[in-house]
């Protein structure tokens, strides 16, 4: 096998184990903070602006890795740093 | 398929790049200052209010409200800086829907400019407010020992700033350009309007977080107070205030 199906094979298979595993967590832990603010809302209907707002920054707070997994797995696609050695080397 | 407007260079002056993302900041800039010129054209208090002066005042009421709810602070100085940063970034995304409009915010030189301003000015507004010592000496609390770690938490939330609001707007366009090749018909339609709504929704995000970084600066020496008369008072009125 060339070093470059090496990469190009490895590259794909991480790039797809990245973005499952860090959407999936990500899924988990977004769904459990709307779940308990949407039960903290029906409890306290008075203090849904504060509990929405408090959400929407946790909610960012939590995705960010989610994101981070994503420009992982595009730059491994898409702008591989190491096509370059190969191809370069 | 371009990742980022960098890519594409329009031309060059020597060094210089004049790409695509420098282009459609300056249209969006140009966009704003038009629209909030024919909104304050002709201010008026009393009588049949026009059109656009209800809209920027809604606007302007909307942040207000915004600013005070999260930094419960007073709003006025504050408002320029984080108004400016969510309308950017909200009309970037907005205006996205024109065809052949590349939003400035999909490429990581403007969120990382974006969160550069951020950075710079959560202890410009601190100083601002606190004093210069007591600013200084707000890294040293609790103990002098978490210095390199307070150190290092600006630094890795400013790049997360970028790297969130780049990700996001990136991903948008990423998946509809993907669309585009697979199912072209009407799916990507759907994903614009869903990516009209992220955008917003992170423009929020964005000015919140901005808010929520500043007023952890600039409310250094109430907290101290509030510490001091929490340990001055006694265990059954701190109770009380729990349940509150």
């Amino acid at each position: 096998m060339t070093d470059t199906a090496l990469i190009g094979m490895v590259s794909a298979f991480t790039a797809g184990m990245t973005i499952a595993i860090g959407s999936i967590s990500n899924a988990f832990g977004q769904s459990r903070a709307l779940a308990q603010a949407l039960q903290s809302m029906a409890q306290q209907p008075d203090e849904s602006n504060t509990i929405t707002r408090t959400l929407f920054v946790g909610l960012a707070m939590v995705e960010s890795s989610a994101i981070y997994c994503f420009v992982i797995s595009l730059i491994l696609i898409f702008a591989n740093p190491f096509w370059g050695a190969v191809a370069g080397g | 398929m371009t990742l980022s407007p960098d890519e594409i260079v329009y031309f060059s002056l020597g060094p210089l790049k004049i790409s695509a993302t420098l282009v459609f900041t300056w249209i969006t800039m140009a966009v704003l200052v038009a629209l909030s010129w024919l909104a304050t054209r002709n201010l008026r208090v009393e009588g049949a209010l026009s059109r656009p002066q209800h809209v920027a005042e809604a606007v302007v009421e909307f942040l207000v409200s915004e600013i005070r709810g999260t930094m419960q602070l007073d709003a006025r100085p504050y408002l320029p800086f984080v108004g400016t940063i969510f309308l950017f970034i909200a009309m970037s995304n907005i205006l996205s829907i024109i065809p052949g409009y590349h939003q400035p915010a999909g490429s990581l030189t403007t969120t990382a400019a974006l969160a550069v301003a951020v950075l710079l000015a959560v202890p410009a507004f601190g100083i601002a407010r606190v004093g210069l010592r007591r600013y200084l000496m707000s890294y040293l609390e609790p103990t002098p020992l978490m210095l390199p770690f307070t150190i290092l938490g600006e630094i890795t939330r400013t790049l997360a700033l970028a790297v969130r609001l780049f990700g996001n707007i990136m991903s948008g366009t990423v998946v509809v350009a993907i669309l585009l090749s697979i199912a072209p018909l009407f799916f990507p339609v759907i994903m614009q309007v869903f990516g009209l709504l992220i955008g917003v929704l992170q423009a929020y995000i964005f000015a919140v977080l901005a808010m929520v970084y500043i007023a952890s600066a600039a409310s250094e020496s109430d907290k101290r107070i509030e510490r001091r008369g929490a340990q001055a008072e006694p265990p059954a009125g701190a109770s009380k205030g729990g349940n509150t």
